[in-house]
């Protein structure tokens, strides 16, 4: 072998072994702010589509203006705008929460639009026939309608995990010293951007990967047996 | 809270803004040129091609689709050049782009390939049309219109994408509000002017699309 | 003695481990109308098949006019013809198949014109000529413009034909082309391969129309598990077959 690319590469242990803290803080970071946002966002993401599916109309409309805005704006222009936007009105929430809480924003669209899909996908006489042997609504939603809305949002939802974990990169633009951020301070120490970016991408990978076999394992698992 | 609106800052540089939108849609519809060649020659290895081209072709989409594009947007600009490679900020923002953007449009047409009825292949291959001829005057634009409604949604996310180029200082809609942002600090304005040009825009994007989904549609 | 037009010799073809052609020979005349019956799963469709390479065959040997179809013998063993070869031998049979296979995005007109601009490599002018000739020739000369999804089932098969049959075709292969039609469309469509064989087109039919087969064919052959049971004058193998497989056969189909 090359005695110049193992060379290289003691080089690069070398540097990850000095850089090892700053990674594993900037990891767990991540994956805070990825578990926040998807659990705040999912949340919140239910409650739109409650509005949507059962609400009023005009509690409707507002939502639907909400989701729209949401999807229509990119994920960096809700960071940026929940980063500025709430230091000028005197809310001091600081880069991660600012970051956590557009991510969330971000999040909740879209978990909108998949839990209403799934509800909108029961037949109709699911509801009907439940208000036949009596259950009110809140009966009727949480013993019929949710149960078989959640079998078909799962695996999604799983997959929103891993949006989340790529979406949190971006409040490295703001300041969060997630791993991305880690990645670049240590490269502006070493210069060895090549490998160190090569190393972010190969973690979040990992994470994302994971992830994602997750997701298949829950869309195995929550196929009703037929 | 004591904050009142004022436009007028930012009306002053809507110019930039608007530079910066039209920025914004040539960098996407660059990616997407790119992106569409490469995302079309995955589908088809994808969908068909010999073992480990099938194979390549399915590493490349699930090590894309694993990776936030920050991170590819960062390794292109600034480790590239560590291996000699000289390009531009903007060139080197679209090459991301349209790989990563290849990857999902690569999903997007196999699913269209599969769409198409293997019928319709055979009768093609029967009035002695060659595979190439039967790609191009069969499959291609059935496909094509199978393809359209999630086409739609995938442009669109290529269109948001292109904000990332920010983080790497291409004078786009995202980096000039973030100027004017930070010199006039009309902080709500400037990104609620900004949102609202993200928005029309993928608005107009989705109208267009479903125009051109009318207009390719097969009469029945 | 005529060459023939169509030579078959030890047809065999493997599904994997499963044998469905196990040795399958025949000969055609220029100018026969020879039906292929059979229960399904016979072969009957997929000896059809071979003949224009839709399906591969491992063993045997397809002639059309002389011509080897598929396939060349080489000093190291059999070997595939390019995939150019192939289409342009493909283009000397027509085929119409049992669900029609229009192309969805293109007018009846364009369907026909297609094989002609991109095959025969005719002008516009004169493929869109043709296939308006062939169009009214199975009695759709209104319907050029017209788009598969705008047309019956019937008339999607008769467009089909004309489609196949404007390519000019030295034989002309029918996979059960009525059998997805409703039943008061089949006729129309059978009248229009009926006109066809008057005027002496060579066709091999894989049919269930068992009164069809008996008015229109010049000889029937019977398909069962994999190899030809009994072939013959219809008039003489409906009424009195020679095997009990056939008698059987014709029991449970829809013949008298």
């Amino acid at each position: 072998m090359d005695p110049n690319f193992l060379n290289d590469l003691a080089l690069f242990a070398n540097e990850i072994w000095i850089a090892r803290y700053a990674l594993l803080k900037g990891l767990g970071v991540t994956l805070s702010i990825s578990a926040l946002a998807i659990l705040a966002g999912s949340v919140l993401g239910i409650g739109v589509a409650l509005g949507l599916v059962y609400g009023p109309r005009v509690l409707r409309a507002v939502i639907r203006v909400y989701v729209d805005i949401v999807r229509g704006t990119p994920v960096l222009v809700l960071v940026l705008a929940s980063y500025y936007i709430f230091s000028t009105v005197g809310l001091d929430l600081g880069p991660f929460q600012a970051g956590v809480l557009a991510l969330a924003v971000f999040c909740s669209s879209h978990i909108g639009e998949i839990v209403r899909g799934a509800l909108q996908a029961i037949p109709p006489g699911q509801a009907e026939a439940a208000k036949a042997i009596g259950l009110t609504f809140g009966q009727t939603f949480s013993s019929v309608l949710w149960p078989q809305a959640l079998r078909q949002i799962l695996p999604t939802w799983v997959n929103t995990a891993a949006e989340m974990v790529k979406a949190s990169t971006l409040l490295s633009v703001i300041g969060v010293a997630e791993l991305l951020l880690r990645t670049q301070e240590i490269i502006s120490r070493n210069f060895l951007s090549l490998q160190f970016y090569f190393l972010a991408g190969f973690l979040y990978f990992l994470i994302n990967f994971g992830i994602e076999r997750l997701g298949k394992y829950v869309e195995r698992k929550t196929a009703v047996p037929s | 809270m004591g904050y009142t609106l004022n436009f007028s800052a930012v009306w002053r540089s809507f110019d930039l803004l608007l530079g910066g939108l039209l920025l914004s849609l040539e960098l996407a519809a660059a990616a997407l040129a790119i992106g569409a060649v490469i995302g079309l020659a995955v589908a088809f290895a994808l969908a068909g091609g010999p073992t480990p081209l099938r194979r390549a072709a399915g590493a490349y989409v699930t090590l894309i689709r694993n990776l936030p594009i920050l991170v590819l947007i960062l390794f292109t600009y600034f480790a590239l050049p560590q291996l000699g490679v000289r390009i531009d900020k903007i060139q080197s923002f679209v090459l991301t782009l349209a790989i990563y953007s290849g990857a999902y449009l690569a999903e997007v047409f196999r699913a269209g390939l599969l769409s198409v009825p293997r019928g319709v292949k055979e009768a093609g291959l029967a009035i002695g049309l060659t595979p190439m001829q039967i790609r191009t005057s069969l499959i291609l634009p059935l496909m094509l219109r199978n393809v359209l409604p999630s086409l739609s949604s995938t442009l669109i996310s290529l269109f948001k994408d292109t904000s990332l180029a920010a983080a790497i200082a291409v004078p786009e809609l995202t980096f000039e509000a973030r100027k004017i942002n930070v010199e006039s600090f009309r902080v709500i304005e400037v990104w609620m002017v900004t949102s609202a040009l993200y928005v029309a825009t993928c608005a107009v994007l989705a109208a267009l699309m479903r125009a051109l989904e009318r207009r390719l549609a097969i009469p029945k | 003695m005529n060459k023939p037009l169509l030579e078959i010799k030890g047809l065999r073809k493997w599904y994997g481990a499963v044998e469905v052609l196990k040795g399958v020979d025949c000969t055609m005349a220029q100018g026969e109308v020879i039906s292929i019956i059979g229960s399904s799963g016979s072969g009957k469709t997929t000896m059809l098949r071979c003949i224009n390479m839709l399906e591969e065959f491992q063993d045997g040997q397809i002639l059309l006019d002389g011509e080897a179809i598929g396939y060349e013998e080489h000093p190291s063993g059999r070997r595939r013809k390019s995939e150019k070869e192939v289409a342009r031998q493909r283009a000397l049979t027509g085929m119409a198949f049992q669900q029609f296979n229009l192309f969805p995005h293109m007018s009846a007109a364009q369907n026909v014109m297609l094989g002609l601009v991109k095959v025969k490599k005719m002008g516009r002018d004169e493929a869109r000529t043709l296939a308006e000739q062939w169009l009214g020739r199975v009695g759709l000369a209104a319907r050029a413009d017209h788009y598969p999804g705008q047309l019956s089932g019937g008339q999607q098969q008769r467009v089909a034909i004309a489609r196949a049959i404007a390519m000019n075709p030295k034989l002309m292969l029918f996979d059960e082309v009525t059998s997805a039609l409703d039943p008061e469309l089949v006729g129309e469509v059978l009248q229009v391969i009926k006109g066809l064989a008057a005027e002496g087109m060579s066709m091999l039919l894989v049919t269930h129309e068992m009164r069809f087969a008996y008015e229109v064919s010049s000889r029937v052959i019977f398909m069962n598990k994999g190899v030809i049971g009994e072939e013959g004058d219809p008039k003489e193998m409906f009424v009195r077959p020679r095997t009990e497989r056939l008698a059987e056969f014709l029991k449970t189909s829809s013949f008298q």
